[in-house]
């Protein structure tokens, strides 16, 4: 397995069935994908915003389309996926809530990872500094993240209930520890779930 | 160090069978002029087609006879080059209509005369036909991939599509899977230009000088489509040809205008009036939808692919404006909606249409990885 998969896609990686057909959103220069197709035998598919990107998972062997998750996902057919996964980009689209029907009208699970909002160095910068947090996670300032639906555990497991989808699995990460669901909500950086509907 | 030079192998095939035509018409003794380059390794499994665009032909590497300039893609075709004639045999036929030794509206009829306008019209697929053909009487059941740009990735589709158990992947750049109102009107000018010059005869110019003005003129309306505005801009701007002042008279004053003037006429130099009129025609007829309706008959491109296990690579440009983005990008959504695994990239290159023949490297890139 490649030593250099973000935590949060090890996790992922970790959780897909052998020979899954997969759908990663937003899958960057394809290191999740390639992962799953090495190790996985699964039969993975991508869509990313970024044409240098792109240019980089054809040239690695990966199939992978040009486009956005706002927009493009109406173009596959219902359930054609075990799994859709959005990792790292549900904060980045225009509607998360129907970003969300859609990977869950695509995929019969989906595997939604985000950075969390209201970790307590999140907290305190707000809080102390009265200013919005670069972090580690966030290191862009509010001027240019292209960050611009900031979601928390909380705010996301609210945003499940209320859609009725079913939680699957939850996973959480403070650099590549874990941390337990009920002190996600302060101390998770990254929080990863399982869906279904 | 000086580049190896690859030699390339020109052969012509005449077909065995006679071959049916879309137009119900069946064509005798067929010619398909082809080269090859690289070695067909032992069970034949490392053959790569190239489709050539509208106005090339199969010399993809070699030296071309008429213009003595290089192949249209030697920059890519070639020992340790991105498709690698080290690894891939690399094969390109002239088309079924071409005027460069496969047989066209110059080639002689059963009664001994050019069939000029008597040759029946063509389409995508009919110039596929001859192809696979091709690869029948060279025994390769199966290609690793079919490569084409513009109307070469025309046939290729239209390969893919008809002929999906004849490749496992197809690569197709800056093309579209049927031709736009847009398109179709600029060929439109294109023919009445050469048909309006009196030197075309209604085809029957024999061998001796045929409308040439006519043919530059629709290199030239074509040349256009070919390039970016920026591109133009940045080559040509408003520069003058040659002289400090207008003219105020109607000589090429401007570069862009000499420019032009050049392209066409050297254009007459290689290429045949009628094998442009029947080219432009079969692209003008393509629809992939319609060549390929599918079992629900319903004329939707996704049902061209369904249950294609080709592997498919979209390439277009930015800067392309004949056969823009969208277009590679609805024939990707089609495929998806089959379930076929489908690469799709949008570059960006300064050079409009032209970019896939220039020097990008991403696309190099994307080739390469894509091949394998």
């Amino acid at each position: 397995m490649s030593v250099a998969l973000r935590p949060d896609l090890a996790l992922i990686a970790a959780h897909v069935g052998p020979g899954a057909r997969v759908l990663d959103v937003g899958c960057g220069d394809g290191a999740l994908m390639a992962v799953l197709r090495d190790t996985r035998a699964a039969d993975a598919r991508g869509l990313e915003l970024d044409q240098h990107n792109v240019a980089e998972c054809v040239a690695r062997g990966l199939s992978v389309i040009q486009g956005d998750a706002d927009a493009d996902l109406a173009y596959y057919p219902d359930a054609s996926f075990d799994y859709a996964i959005l990792s790292q980009t549900l904060q980045t689209t225009k509607r998360p809530d129907l970003v969300l029907g859609e990977l869950l009208r695509v995929g019969r699970k989906a595997f939604v990872s985000f950075p969390n909002f209201a970790h307590w160095r999140v907290r305190a910068s707000l809080l102390w500094g009265g200013r919005m947090p670069v972090t580690r996670l966030l290191p862009v300032a509010w001027y240019e993240t292209p960050n611009i639906h900031h979601v928390t555990v909380r705010d996301f497991r609210a945003l499940v209930a209320d859609q009725g989808y079913k939680l699957e699995g939850e996973w959480f990460l403070s650099g590549d520890h874990a941390i337990s669901p009920a002190a996600a909500a302060w101390r998770a950086e990254h929080a990863v779930f399982l869906l279904s509907r | 160090m000086p580049e190896p030079v690859l030699q390339p192998v020109n052969d012509t095939l005449v077909l065995p069978a006679p071959l049916p035509l879309d137009g119900g018409q069946v064509l005798e003794n067929v010619a398909v002029a082809y080269e090859t380059s690289g070695t067909l390794n032992s069970d034949k499994s490392n053959a790569v087609l190239l489709f050539h665009a509208l106005t090339m032909d199969q010399h993809v590497v070699g030296t071309h006879p008429k213009t003595g300039k290089p192949g249209w893609w030697a920059k890519s075709v070639g020992p340790g080059k991105v498709i690698d004639t080290d690894h891939f045999f690399v094969i390109c036929a002239n088309v079924l209509g071409g005027c460069m030794g496969s047989t066209g509206p110059a080639s002689i009829a059963p009664d001994g005369q050019p069939y000029a306008m008597r040759f029946p019209v063509i389409t995508i697929r009919d110039m596929v036909r001859a192809q696979v053909a091709l690869l029948d009487a060279l025994g390769i059941e199966q290609l690793h991939a079919v490569i084409g740009g513009s109307m070469g990735g025309m046939q290729a589709l239209s390969f893919a599509a008809n002929w999906p158990a004849r490749t496992r992947a197809a690569l197709v750049i800056a093309s579209t899977a049927r031709h736009s109102a847009q398109n179709i009107a600029f060929h439109e000018v294109g023919r009445q230009a050469i048909m309006a010059d009196p030197k075309w005869k209604g085809g029957d110019y024999g061998s001796g000088k045929g409308p040439e003005n006519g043919l530059a003129v629709a290199r030239m309306a074509a040349h256009i489509t070919y390039l970016s505005e920026e591109g133009m801009h940045e080559k040509f701007g408003r520069k003058l040809q040659d002289r400090a002042e207008k003219t105020f008279g109607f000589d090429a004053d401007f570069q862009v205008e000499s420019y032009l003037r050049h392209q066409g006429l050297s254009f007459t130099d290689r290429f045949d009036a009628n094998s442009y009129l029947y080219i432009t025609r079969a692209m003008d007829y393509f629809d992939l939808a319609e060549e390929v309706p599918g079992e629900d008959g319903g004329g939707k491109l996704a049902s061209a692919f369904a249950g294609s296990e080709v592997r498919f690579c979209l390439i277009s440009f930015d800067t392309d404006w004949l056969y823009p983005t969208s277009e590679s990008r609805g024939i990707a959504h089609a495929l998806n909606a089959a379930g076929a695994p489908v690469s799709f990239v949008e570059l960006s290159a300064p050079f409009g249409h032209d970019s896939f023949l220039l020097d990008v490297p991403a696309q190099d890139r994307v080739i390469a990885g894509f091949l394998g």
